[in-house]
């Protein structure tokens, strides 16, 4: 029987064939599998937080004395716009989104995403719309406007030359890929769960994602719409931000916060989620209270869409307005506060392992406690009102999106570097790495506490001597730098890990579904879909408990299927030392191996992708026949995607070959491969 | 053992910021407030403050505490694997709900006291241009630039505009700050205990020179304000010709100023600031720089290389033509 | 589609199992995709409406709404969308039963309705224009051709669409268990009918204060 899809194939194209095993970089270029995208965004972003660090590190040069001299205003104006941008959009998003890439499908016993092209074009969207939005540097005419873009500052009356229209198109790119890979998702974590794996049984990574992924679905189409107003306004001379023609001075500003505030909930929430999966396994505990740790990230998330305003205490809202939004700024710190006291009595009574994972994880949870608080302090309307606009809130928010999210992702970055690559980072550098970096950072933003508090106002180039701000400037600067070294020990620690130890499946003897498969994963995740009967699914087959409630483990894992699998070792295995491989490793099997179906690679994503700075450029140097190009190249992009075949065969004569798809049957060793060597039935993606 | 390391780091840190806030010369500080404004916020910050600075020292010493009694230690049983507890994850919801009331109603009496008219105030229109502070006294008569003055012990009710782009008004000893707006008109009010000179800038990033952008608040006794008023509102006399300033003063029709500066009686150019009594303040461009004969020979030879952005554009002034128009703005005191 | 399962019944073929891959809920990843897009959607035309409703009122100087409104003219153009919308039903009906012939007729009559529609704001527009509103003419010149224009460019998807499913199903390459696609697309463009519906009353019907 033919394997035939659901609608006949045109004649086969083999110069435009949908490639079937591509290799070295075209297999990078036309990947769709999310583990493989997933380590794209990682490495992207880290090239990226390394590329805004250095941009910190310029501002902290320049600010490091009065009247400094090491950068123009001109040049100033573009570092901090673009340290800004890039830490928040290039950096932090694609972070969690390259995490949740990776782990959520494992996490919830998938074989991929929902529609794994559309997250290839996700990436390749990210990807090109840095660039594109670091183009602007050769042009000499980088983003000058700060990550907020205030109107009508960011008008060509005020802002002629094209920094602006590079910010304004780079978000919009940027912005459809976080679109994309919100739908993406939220999809995948409602519709492919295991079975078994009810909501209350999910990780909870998984849960602060899905909610952060609501968060981008509607918050993005906010910035969308002021990022296209202020684009009419640059490009065709409309209004939406002319006060001379009557505009309101603060649109941009509520169009922006409504979407800048759940922004910043998406910033920490997937951070979140990493704590509460490191430190259940570093305590040797269940995390304490997880239906209250998942209310309160939903409570958070509804709520954060109520608080915008608190960025505009200063504008002039009236005494009833400041007063609700001050209202619903305190209140978002109970359920925020909930989660600290839940993660501290996860600890309590535990049995810690001061691993890297777990003070990168500690780090977190300490740094955004005083970020938390400054926020609190900030809710208090007349006191804002001397806070707002100085260092006291650039304080605030890296001890919150720094001290926690990025605390939080290095955290993840070590607990996950196993899963991810099969070796383990050294956990004496890491541990380094942590010290320093923690140092660094209370040295370089404690002060801005301080600096803010003394009248040192945000976003400016330079201050003169005699304001008493000179010293703890200093302190920062140093502090920076020991930030920096900091992260060269991560990089150093990247690099030598290759040459590490290959590691067995669960190192550090967790809890969830992630740790039951092979370092680093094969292309199908699980060899047999898992079948999940409690939260903590893996610790559950490990351990049993006694009366008292301490785990006693199992002599036989209770696995509901066992997974077919070739002989691997370190099955078992409890302690948390790393496990060597046996001389005589036996090849993992493929999926071809298996049975399993997984969708080929496809070129269209990236293409489609390529179509959209094309359209950019064309409409920023008003080159109408360059955006209409670029706007086909996407459309035609869009089309092949559409109608290509999920999965093309070797050679067509193969299609008629492949047999019926066999039933699966739980087996201790695998069958022999099968008769044909064709793939059989085609899926979709 | 690392933990202590940590603590120590904390109490250092700690330490530094008390010493930070009662050291140090720091004339735009929001800590040493000089009038009733500034105190109230500063009492409801102190307030709240010393609640964060209690929990904070609850949990970060109880997350130290934790990490060090509950470490891995060879001879300790597996934990016992705890879920949750309801009733003390009730309590740590509702009692920092509680905690924040305390803090809140504060508040809220603070904003609507705040948001009062002032009683028989000083009124002043503040509008923020790119990059400098202009000053009308409204009732008085006056125009003035970058530097503010006010009578100490009285209400003085600013009126706060911009011309071009968003600015924000701040002078942090005496209030909070306020947003300067185009197309919208907001209104801040503060008053002045002691006599003084308070320090203030710009802190809504409003383009290239956003930092350049600084004011200067001079607190007078009544009387001496009520001087300096009438100094303000003296017509300024025309310099003899012949004489350097004399010179200056024709130059100063000839090559443009007074298309953008008024000086009272003579021109009424609205792009830069009012120079009728420029000599009678302390600095210029923005308070930026001290009002010297040497920086004003600086600013006229290229005012936008020594203030990027800067909309009084490079005129190309020979050094003499310079020599002359600075010692006419001498006599505009 | 989603990548698929291993075959859980004996009995059923690869391709049925591959075209409904098990999943959570019941439903199909697009048609979850679908909604979730639409959500998002929401607030991008809630966003745009709001910027209108702010600046009702507020434009210097003219054309105003009352100048150059012609509520009758848009009225039928409303109604020829919101038929469009009927025949969309009608076209998804067809396809449950299996007559592509007949969902193909309603199909091309959505879209030409669609386009009915299309045409007529272009001619509305061009009248606009023609009495001197523009994008950068006024407040409401520049939020009423956004927000219009905005829907405008949806609509035309939805037609590109439609015509691409009308060519699909003419040659044949549309299996008849894809009901699903239709039902998807015929979605959207309830949803941008909808859309419609709103800024008609708000933007149109509903007077502005002065």
């Amino acid at each position: 029987m033919a394997a035939v899809a659901t609608f006949d194939r045109p004649a086969p194209r083999r110069l435009f064939r949908r490639p079937t095993h591509p290799t070295g970089l075209w297999d990078w270029f036309t990947t769709i599998d999310h583990k493989k995208i997933g380590l794209l965004y990682l490495g992207t972003a880290f090239v990226f937080f390394v590329v805004g660090g250095l941009e910190a590190l310029v501002i902290r040069l320049q600010l490091g004395g009065p009247n400094g001299h090491v950068v123009d205003a001109n040049t100033y104006n573009q570092i901090f716009t673009m340290h800004g941008t890039t830490m928040i959009f290039l950096v932090v998003m694609p972070l969690s989104a390259g995490l949740a890439n990776y782990l959520v499908p494992l996490m919830i016993g998938a074989r991929d995403v929902a529609f794994p092209r559309l997250n290839a074009f996700g990436y390749w969207v990210f990807v090109i719309g840095g660039l594109f939005m670091y183009s602007s540097f050769l042009f000499g005419h980088a983003p000058n406007g700060g990550w907020f873009g205030y109107a009508p500052n960011t008008e060509k009356a005020f802002n002629p030359a094209h920094n602006i229209d590079f910010w304004v198109f780079g978000l919009q790119i940027l912005g459809i890929a976080s679109l994309t890979g919100a739908i993406n998702l939220i999809v995948t974590i409602i519709n492919m769960r295991a079975p078994g794996m009810s909501l209350m049984r999910m990780p909870i990574f998984v849960w602060m994602t899905f909610i952060a992924q609501f968060l981008l679905l509607f918050a993005i189409p906010v910035i969308t719409v002021a990022l296209f107003e202020l684009m009419f306004d640059r490009l065709f001379g409309a209004n939406f931000f002319n006060i001379q023609a009557g505009a309101d001075p603060l649109l941009w500003q509520h169009l922006f916060w409504i979407f800048g505030h759940p922004e910043v909930y998406i910033l920490i929430l997937p951070a979140m989620g990493v704590v509460s999966e490191v430190l259940p396994v570093f305590t040797r505990r269940p995390l304490f209270g997880y239906p209250v740790m998942v209310f309160s990230g939903i409570a958070i998330a509804f709520m954060g869409w109520g608080v915008w305003a608190h960025h505009m205490f200063a504008t002039g809202l009236g005494p009833v307005a400041k007063s609700a939004f001050a209202l619903s700024t305190m209140f978002i710190a109970v359920p925020t506060g909930v989660k600290i006291f839940n993660w501290m009595a996860t600890m309590a009574g535990g049995k810690i392992r001061v691993k890297a994972p777990f003070l990168f994880a500690v780090g977190f949870v300490t740094m955004f406690t005083i970020g938390g608080l400054s926020g609190v302090t900030h809710a208090i309307v007349p006191a804002d009102t001397q806070q707002t606009d100085t260092y006291y809130i650039v304080a605030h928010f890296h001890y919150v999106l720094f001290g926690g999210s990025i605390f939080g992702l290095f955290a993840g970055a070590y607990y996950w570097w196993p899963k991810f690559t099969g070796k383990m980072l050294s956990d004496r550098l890491g541990k380094w790495h942590f010290w320093l970096m923690l140092i660094g950072f209370n040295l370089t933003f404690g002060p801005f506490h301080i600096l803010g508090l003394q009248g040192m106002p945000r976003r400016i180039y330079r201050y003169p001597s005699g304001r008493g701000w000179d010293f703890w400037n200093l302190m920062a600067t140093v502090g920076s730098f020991i930030i920096a070294f900091s992260v060269l020990l991560f990089i150093i620690n990247a690099v030598k890990s290759r040459k590490g130890a290959n590691v067995a499946e669960d190192p550090w003897d967790a809890r969830t579904l992630e740790w039951s498969i092979p370092n680093p994963p094969p292309e199908y995740n699980f060899a047999e879909v898992p079948i999940v009967t409690a939260r903590d699914e893996v610790w559950h087959r490990k351990y049993g408990e006694d009366e008292q409630g301490r785990p006693v483990p199992r002599s036989v894992p209770d696995v509901p299927s066992e997974p077919a699998r070739l002989e691997v070792s370190g099955n078992g295995e409890r302690e948390l030392d790393v496990e060597e491989q046996p001389e005589e490793e036996v090849r993992e099997p493929t999926a071809h191996d298996l049975h399993i179906h997984m969708p080929t690679p496809s070129y269209y994503p990236l293409l489609a992708a390529i179509g959209l700075p094309i359209i950019a450029y064309g409409l920023m140097y008003k080159a109408w026949y360059v955006a209409v190009i670029g706007a086909l190249v996407t459309l035609a992009s869009v089309y092949g995607w559409a109608l290509e075949p999920s999965t093309e065969p070797e050679e067509p004569e193969e299609i008629a070959e492949a047999g019926p798809a066999p039933e699966p049957e739980p087996q201790a060793e695998l069958e022999p491969a099968p008769e044909s060597a064709a793939e059989p039935a085609p899926t979709g993606s | 053992m690392r933990n202590p390391r940590r603590i120590w780091f904390a109490l250092i840190v700690g330490v530094g910021l008390v010493t930070a806030a009662c050291a140090k010369h720091a004339p735009q500080t929001t800590l040493k407030p000089e009038g009733p404004v500034g105190r109230k916020i500063d009492s409801l910050f102190h307030l709240t403050f010393w609640i964060a600075a209690g929990v904070f020292v609850l949990v970060e010493f109880g997350i130290v505490y934790l990490v060090w009694r509950y470490r891995h230690r060879d001879d300790r049983p597996e934990p016992v694997q705890v879920h949750g507890n309801t009733r003390l994850e009730i309590t740590w919801t509702v009692l920092p709900a509680v905690l924040l009331m305390f803090v809140a109603v504060p508040t809220f009496r603070a904003i609507f006291q705040l948001a009062e008219a002032p009683k028989d105030p000083i009124r002043v229109t503040v509008t923020g241009h790119q990059f400098w502070w202009q000053y009308d006294y409204t009732d008085l008569g006056i125009t003035t630039a970058n530097e503010v003055h006010m009578p100490t012990g009285r209400n003085i009710e600013f009126t706060v505009k911009s011309d071009d782009v968003i600015h924000s008004f701040w002078i942090p000893r005496l209030s909070g700050k306020h947003d300067a707006e185009p197309g919208r008109v907001a209104r801040i009010s503060m008053k002045a205990d002691k006599p003084g000179v308070y320090l203030g800038q710009c802190a809504e990033f409003c383009g290239l020179s956003h930092a350049n952008m600084r004011l200067r608040a001079f607190a007078q006794t009544p009387a001496d304000f009520d001087k300096w008023v009438s100094d303000q509102k003296a017509m300024p006399t025309q310099p003899p010709t012949g004489t350097t300033a004399g010179d200056g003063f024709a130059l100063f029709q000839v090559k443009g100023c007074a298309g953008c500066h008024t000086v009272n009686g003579i021109s009424t150019g609205m792009v830069g600031p009012n120079l009728t009594h420029v000599y009678s303040r302390s600095a210029f461009a923005g308070d930026t720089f001290d009002m010297t004969p040497d920086n004003l020979r600086m600013w006229l030879h290229n005012p936008p290389g020594v203030k990027p952005g800067s909309k009084m554009p490079n005129l190309g002034l020979s050094s003499n033509e310079i020599t002359n128009l600075v010692a006419y703005l001498q006599t505009l005191k | 589609m989603a990548v698929t399962e291993e075959v859980k019944t004996p009995d059923s073929t690869p391709e049925e199992a591959l075209a409904h891959p098990v999943t959570s809920t019941g439903l199909s990843n697009e048609k979850i995709a679908m909604w979730a897009f639409l959500g998002s959607e929401c607030l991008l035309f809630g966003a745009l409406i709001s910027t209108y409703l702010l600046y009702r009122g507020r434009s210097v100087v003219g054309p105003f709404p009352h100048d150059v409104y012609d509520i009758p003219y848009t009225s039928v153009s409303s109604f020829v969308l919101l038929m469009s919308s009927l025949t969309m039903v009608l076209a998804l009906a067809a396809m449950q039963r299996k007559d592509q012939r007949r969902m193909r007729v309603w199909l091309l009559t959505t879209a030409l309705l669609g386009a009915t529609f299309i045409g007529g704001q272009v001619y509305e527009f061009t009248v606009f224009y023609r009495a001197g509103l523009s994008l950068h003419e006024n407040l409401f010149g520049s939020s009423f051709f956004v927000l219009t224009g905005f829907h405008g460019a949806h609509v035309t998807i939805g037609i590109l669409m439609l015509l691409s499913l009308y060519t699909m199903s003419a040659k044949g390459r549309l299996a008849e268990n894809r009901v699903e696609t239709v039902e998807l697309i015929g979605l959207y463009w309830h949803f941008v009918d909808v859309v419609w519906i709103v800024i008609f009353t708000m933007v149109y019907l509903v007077p502005g204060v002065k």
